[in-house]
């Protein structure tokens, strides 16, 4: 066993050295650091660069696709993402089939069934009579391939008829049909069912073509009929009234970004300071302020909307965003300060703050160095989540004729919209999800980014291992 | 794999012990005859009571309480069946009715159908407080005789008698439970093919036969079972899948998905009318009738109803009328065709630059008002948009909540307002006297002389063929003057259990009826979802 | 009164403090109660209207009926005794039916839904977030943040109806009825609906205990705990969990009040008879008792949930003085 040999040097003291006390980097404040830190983190600046974009998207998307998004091509409702197609004009008149043209569509050997016509804005169909059927059920099923047994939507019933026939124009789509037709006797047996299947040919009416300026006026129904259009391009689709889906998503994401960012960060602000105030000062103080935060969650949220509607004077057609912001201004910072308020009291008894105190600090100071960076985490949270609450009350309020005016749009009401349709049409839905979906994703990605950018202890890297 | 489930779950139609089950949108909100306003309260209320008539599958009046009756120019007699009896046993008489007819005139108890009445000698003025209830115009001459006294000829007076503001009421059962009568199943006794066993509130019903009802033999349905309440369609359609529930009313969008699942879909017009009326009061920009033919001359209807809409069953409506509607031997659409629109976008261009003058240059932007109900917001939309591109008009959709919509609606408050009318009785009348001047439902207050003359020619003629002339003069009149924009006539699509039969759609009074209704029992264990 | 407080004085400090938060409870509910009947009467509307109009005669009679053809001054301080005496009147829309018998029949049905979604909500929100703390910026955490984005950024009807179709496949699938697709009844009615109605509570929950989790593992006490050598996960359940957990007990009391009133969507898929539906139907019918009922029972119940969570949260946490906090 060897003793380790110390050399005496060892125990020399050094001289007095300059680089000792020196600082080596620039002496940063609290704020600079958080900048430091937060420009370090890659996620928060690709954060930070979705938010700028949905920004952009909304501002200035409207000039790049310039088009009216209260604007309706009914002939074009609820299309997936599409480019431009060419239609035929169509001018509907009443359908009169006489006796030569009805047998002449008949004529030929086994034809029982004939289309005469087939296009968006009709369908025109032909039968030869059932012996002895005193009606005639017509269903179409919209969706042969998908569910091959079923008739499909009851169309119309018709009374027996030495000519039958059916002009259907409910909701036709360039798609296949399959119609049946389905005789039936006195007593209500069937007795045959005709089946035929067809493809609509893209069609627009007359008066939808001059409406959309695709038509010239002067030109009457002989004339217009069979001309050529081309119906625009729906990089997104169009929704249940045939508006394109990425105008009204741009020009929605305006009242949407305004009212989802605008409204969380006043009310999570005030909430901050109204609970970091009560919890500091505590006692009788306290006690009366989180009271007034019980009022105000206890009141019935929709009827001070009204109310807030009438003290504004808000006509119809004019937009509530003013009133709504300040009425969920009003309403909303109370989950805020009870947040912010439990972490106050939490930490002013921690030591450190005590020892501010005792140093001189003055409570603003306090609050501001030493309870703001502990808070943040909850308050961004907080703030995070207010977003698409924001998003879906303006929604609602708009729903219920108390925000925006229709037809402008917002994500919220277009996400409302599409629900309705979230089986047949999802992409009617989707779409405004994900823009709200974004909006969050980035806002928390930027939170959290905050949130370690603030907190000083985590200097180091990842806090805990 | 149905089989197994069978013995798990009840079934929606279980043919062994005739039980069916249904979900129903809401709670009936009242079961107070006198009180009752909409239509869950009339669904419960037409299988467990009955009047002096009733309708039958095809929407017909057949013999109810009364046996036979016979109606003149100054009133009319019921002869009342002997076996007809309460719940409790006791007979239904004809006091039954005079008590019922004169508590729903009593000012006290401000029964809100109370002017269903009025046809009855002094109604109106007792319930004005005018006049003691007992100089109401009916007399139970015995137990089984009621005569009633007409204020003036009332030639379609039977088909009020179904409503149920006319079932019998019986006052000791009434008076024992005060405020608390009908508010619990056993707070209220019943004279109609069902008693209502079990209520509890917000959840569920269940209707068992009452073995009291004179017609008892018939019933064909044991029990029929209400579980589940919900206005959602998305929910109603998942309850018929998982076969919890015998027939499902259908929206847009649970139609498609009924489609694609292979379901037999019916439908049902129900007679409810859709409009948009224009507002008649002073200063209101909407009295300009050019800017009201201009609007005529681009809407069209089929188009709303084809491409908005776009739900089978709904049908464009061009006049006052809609198909529902009999005339003299057929029905009155066949026998009176409406005025057919005439969409011409060049003489509308025309016509609302005259109007356009009128205002000197320059019109006023017009309120639209709709209720906050998804189909009504999305005809508003689509109004708005097409009055737009049509004719440079600046419409403001004015959305409200249901009470707000209504206040706005009384007090004037609107140019335009998309409204509906159900039917209260099987008469052309109880749509053509909508637009008469005095009518409180005349929201847009116009009033022409030449309608209210061919209202009262409709009301008072006993002639079958002067009432419905007067009837084609009606909608006439609100064509040329532009008095409403006709939209649409309702429909209900549904989806019934193939097993359930007999199930009849009533346009009149509770719907639907399950009263006639049996189960197909080849049929019952076919699983609805294969 | 006066001897209500003076027994609260004899008390211990506890009991006085409840006795204060009582009696300022009372203040509050007050206080909501008057501005909601003000501000009720006064928004434009008006309950006895209907779709089919009545005459001007039927009409008075309906305002004698409801006492509406008094003044309102008159009209609040007849509302306002008969409040005290328990009564809240008779609904306007369920015409026989009283708010008291209303609330007495559907609270406990939104209670027993509320209480097992926050029961779902607070386990989820815990064990997720404390999951995504430990795995932070790993991709339990990145799922666990999608998750909780596309919970809030979806309409909860999607997730009602979405669950729904899950029923009804699972049910075709086995042949058997696994969970009823709706309707009220026993546990098994509950599960789906209470898991529905606790997400978004549970997602809020998730990233709260995420943040303070990474608070709390920063701080000395924590650093001291692991220096002593004990292992990270007896860290975490005896030091930084009961820590972290404090800012989720702030938000539960509002969080259990507005659960358990405010599940319309899932009352309307699920068809199960809670209050929910009367908090918003009441307000669009101006159903101006049940209006007034619903409002102050639930600003009552909010008081006590409120004031529970701030007992409970003193108990948990010794560093917050109840009673200390009146001199201070």
């Amino acid at each position: 066993m060897l003793s380790p040999v110390i050399p005496r040097e060892y125990f020399e003291p050094l001289g007095r050295q300059q680089s000792e006390e020196l600082i080596t980097r620039p002496s940063l404040s609290y704020w600079q650091h958080v900048w430091l830190r937060f420009r370090k983190n890659r996620m928060a600046l690709a954060a930070l660069g979705v938010a700028l974009a949905l920004v952009l998207f909304a501002v200035i998307g409207p000039w790049l696709w310039p088009v009216d998004p209260a604007a309706q091509n009914i002939g074009s409702r609820s299309l997936g993402p599409t480019w431009s197609r060419s239609a035929e004009v169509v001018a509907w008149r009443p359908w009169r089939a006489d006796s030569a043209s009805w047998q002449a569509a008949l004529s030929g050997t086994g034809i029982d069934i004939a289309v005469v016509e087939a296009n968006t804005e009709y369908v025109r169909l032909l039968w030869k009579p059932v012996p002895k059927a005193t009606r005639y059920a017509v269903y179409r099923n919209d969706q042969p391939e998908l569910a091959r047994d079923s008739p499909g939507l009851p169309l119309e019933d018709i009374a027996a008829d030495a000519m039958p026939m059916l002009e259907d124009r409910l909701d036709l789509r360039e798609r296949d049909y399959r119609y049946s037709i389905i005789a039936y006797d006195g007593r209500g047996d069937e007795l045959q069912r005709y089946q035929i299947g067809l493809r609509p040919a893209l069609a627009i009416s007359l008066i939808d073509g001059q409406l959309q300026g695709l038509v010239p006026l002067e030109l009457d129904s002989r004339q217009a009929q069979g001309l050529g259009v081309t119906l625009p391009a729906h990089p997104l689709g169009t929704d249940h009234l045939g508006r394109d889906i990425l105008a009204r998503l741009m020009h929605g994401g305006r009242i949407s970004l305004f009212i989802g960012v605008a409204a969380p960060l006043l009310y999570v602000m005030f909430g901050a300071l109204y609970g970091g105030v009560a919890a500091y000062f505590g006692g009788r103080f306290d006690d009366v302020m989180m009271r007034v935060a019980d009022f105000v969650v206890a009141l019935p949220f929709l009827l001070f909307m009204i109310l807030f509607r009438v003290l504004f004077n808000i006509q119809p057609g004019e937009s509530g965003i003013t009133a709504m912001l300040v009425a969920m201004i009003v309403l909303g910072w109370p989950s805020t300060a009870r947040l912010v308020r439990g972490q106050v009291l939490q930490l002013k008894e921690q030591a450190f703050v005590n020892a501010a105190r005792i140093l001189g600090g003055r409570p603003f100071y306090i609050i501001m160095t030493h309870m703001l960076p502990n808070v943040m985490g909850v308050l961004l949270v907080s703030l995070t989540f207010a977003i698409p609450s924001a998003i879906f009350t303006e929604a609602f309020l708009s729903f219920i004729g108390l925000g925006v005016a229709p037809p402008a749009p917002s994500w919220g009401s277009m996400c409302n919209d599409g629900i309705r349709t979230m089986l047949s049409h999802p992409h009617e839905l989707l779409f405004p999800a994900i823009a709200i979906s974004l909006t969050v994703l980035a806002f928390n990605l930027l939170g959290d980014a905050l949130r370690d950018a603030f907190d000083i202890r985590l200097r180091e890297g990842v806090g805990n291992a | 794999m149905c089989l197994q489930a069978a013995g798990l779950q009840a079934r929606a139609v279980d043919a062994a012990s005739r039980t069916i089950s249904l979900a129903m949108a809401t709670e009936p909100p009242s079961l107070n005859s006198l009180q009752a306003t909409d239509s869950e309260s009339f669904f419960v209320l037409t299988h467990v009571m009955e009047g002096l008539t009733q309708y039958n599958l095809d929407n017909e009046l057949v013999p109810g309480v009364a046996v036979r009756w016979q109606i003149d120019e100054g009133g009319a007699t019921f002869w009342l069946r002997r076996n007809a009896r309460w719940s409790d046993g006791k007979p239904v008489t004809a006091d039954q009715f005079v008590y019922a007819w004169r508590e729903a005139l009593d000012p006290v108890n401000a029964a809100p159908y109370a002017s269903i009445l009025f046809p009855v000698k002094n109604a109106r003025a007792i319930n004005n407080g005018k006049l003691d209830k007992a100089e109401l115009g009916v007399v139970a001459i015995d137990d089984h005789t009621l005569q009633v006294f007409f204020e003036q000829p009332c030639p379609y007076f039977l088909g009020l008698t179904a409503f149920a503001t006319y079932y019998p009421l019986r006052q000791d059962i009434v008076e024992a439970h005060g405020a608390r009568y009908a508010a619990e199943s056993n707070t209220m006794v019943y004279n109609g093919p069902y008693v209502l066993q079990r209520w509890v509130h917000g959840a569920s019903l269940r209707l068992v036969k009452n073995s009291a009802y004179w017609d008892v033999e018939r019933l064909a349905i044991n029990t029929i079972e209400i579980p589940y309440m919900t206005s959602s369609a998305a929910a109603t359609l998942n309850l018929f899948k998982d076969d919890a529930i015998a027939l499902a009313g259908l929206d847009a969008e649970s139609l498609k998905e009924a489609v694609v699942q292979g379901y037999p879909v019916r439908r049902f017009r129900n007679g409810i009318i859709y409009f948009i009326q224009f507002n008649f009061r002073d200063g209101r920009a909407s009295v300009n009738h050019d800017l009201r033919r201009a609007m005529q001359l681009v809407f069209d209807s089929a188009t709303l109803v084809n491409k908005v809409i776009a739900m089978p069953g709904n049908k464009a409506l061009d006049g006052l009328f809609p198909s529902t509607v009999n005339g003299v031997s057929e029905p009155f659409q066949r026998e009176f065709p409406p005025p057919l629109p005439q969409q011409n976008l060049v003489l509308a261009r025309e016509t609302i630059a005259t109007a356009r003058r009128a205002f000197g240059g320059e019109l006023p932007p017009l309120t639209l008002l709709v209720s906050e109900t998804p189909v009504s917001v999305i005809i508003g939309e689509y109004l708005q948009n097409m009055f737009k591109q049509a004719l440079g008009l600046d419409i403001r959709l004015d959305k409200q909540t249901f009470k707000q919509r209504i206040a706005k609606m009384q007090s004037g408050d609107f140019d335009l307002v998309l409204a509906g009318w159900g039917p209260d009785f099987d008469d052309p009348i109880t749509y053509g006297d909508l637009f008469a001047s005095w009518n409180e439902n005349n929201r847009g207050r116009y009033s022409s002389e030449r309608y209210d003359h061919w209202v009262a020619a409709g009301q008072q003629s006993s002639d079958p063929r002067a009432r419905m002339e007067a009837m084609n003069q009606l909608q006439l009149i609100l064509h040329a003057d532009v008095a409403i924009l006709p939209l649409f006539e309702g429909a209900s699509v549904y989806l019934q259990n193939p097993a359930l039969r007999g199930v009849g759609r009533a346009i009149f009074g509770g719907d639907p009826s399950y009263k006639f209704a049996w189960i197909e029992a080849a049929n019952a264990d076919a699983n609805i979802s294969r | 009164m006066q001897t209500f407080l003076a027994k609260t004085r004899q008390a211990g400090p506890l009991a006085r403090y409840i006795g204060g938060r009582l009696l300022s409870g009372l203040f509050t509910i007050w206080f909501i109660a008057t501005a909601t009947f003000f501000v009720m009467h006064w928004v434009p509307g008006d309950p006895l209207s209907d779709e089919k109009a009545v005459s001007a005669e039927i009409r008075q009679n309906l305002e004698a009926r409801y006492g509406l053809d008094k003044p309102l001054p008159q009209q609040y301080w007849i509302y306002i005794t008969s409040m005290l005496k328990g009564d809240f009147g008779i609904s306007y829309t369920q015409k026989n039916r009283s708010v008291n018998d209303i609330i007495a029949e559907h609270f406990p049905v939104s209670a027993m839904l509320g209480a097992l979604a926050i029961v779902f909500a607070t386990l989820g929100g815990i064990v997720w977030g404390a999951i995504a703390a430990r795995f932070r910026n790993r991709w339990p955490d990145a799922v666990i943040m999608f998750a909780v984005i596309l919970t809030v950024s979806v309409p909860s009807f999607v997730f009602a109806a979405l669950s729904q179709h899950l029923i009804i496949k699972l049910n075709q699938a086995t042949g058997v009825s696994v969970l009823p697709v709706a309707g009220w009844g026993g546990l098994r009615h509950m599960l789906v609906p209470a898991l529905v109605l606790g997400l978004g509570t549970m997602a809020y929950l998730t990233r709260l205990m995420r943040a303070s989790t990474l608070e709390v593992g920063s701080a000395d006490y924590i650093k001291t705990a692991r220096s002593k050598g004990l292992s990270s996960l007896q860290v975490f359940l005896h030091h930084e969990l009961r820590n972290a957990v404090l800012p989720l007990i702030t938000v539960l009391g509002p969080a259990i009040a507005a659960i358990t009133t405010g599940g319309f969507v899932v009352e309307l898929i699920f068809t199960i008879p809670g209050l929910g539906r009367y908090f918003v139907t009441a307000v669009q019918q101006l159903d101006y008792t049940v209006i007034m009922g619903t409002t102050v029972f639930y600003g009552a119940f909010l008081v006590l949930m409120v004031l529970l969570v701030d007992i409970v949260y003193g108990l948990v946490d010794p560093r917050i003085r109840l009673q200390g906090r009146a001199d201070a």
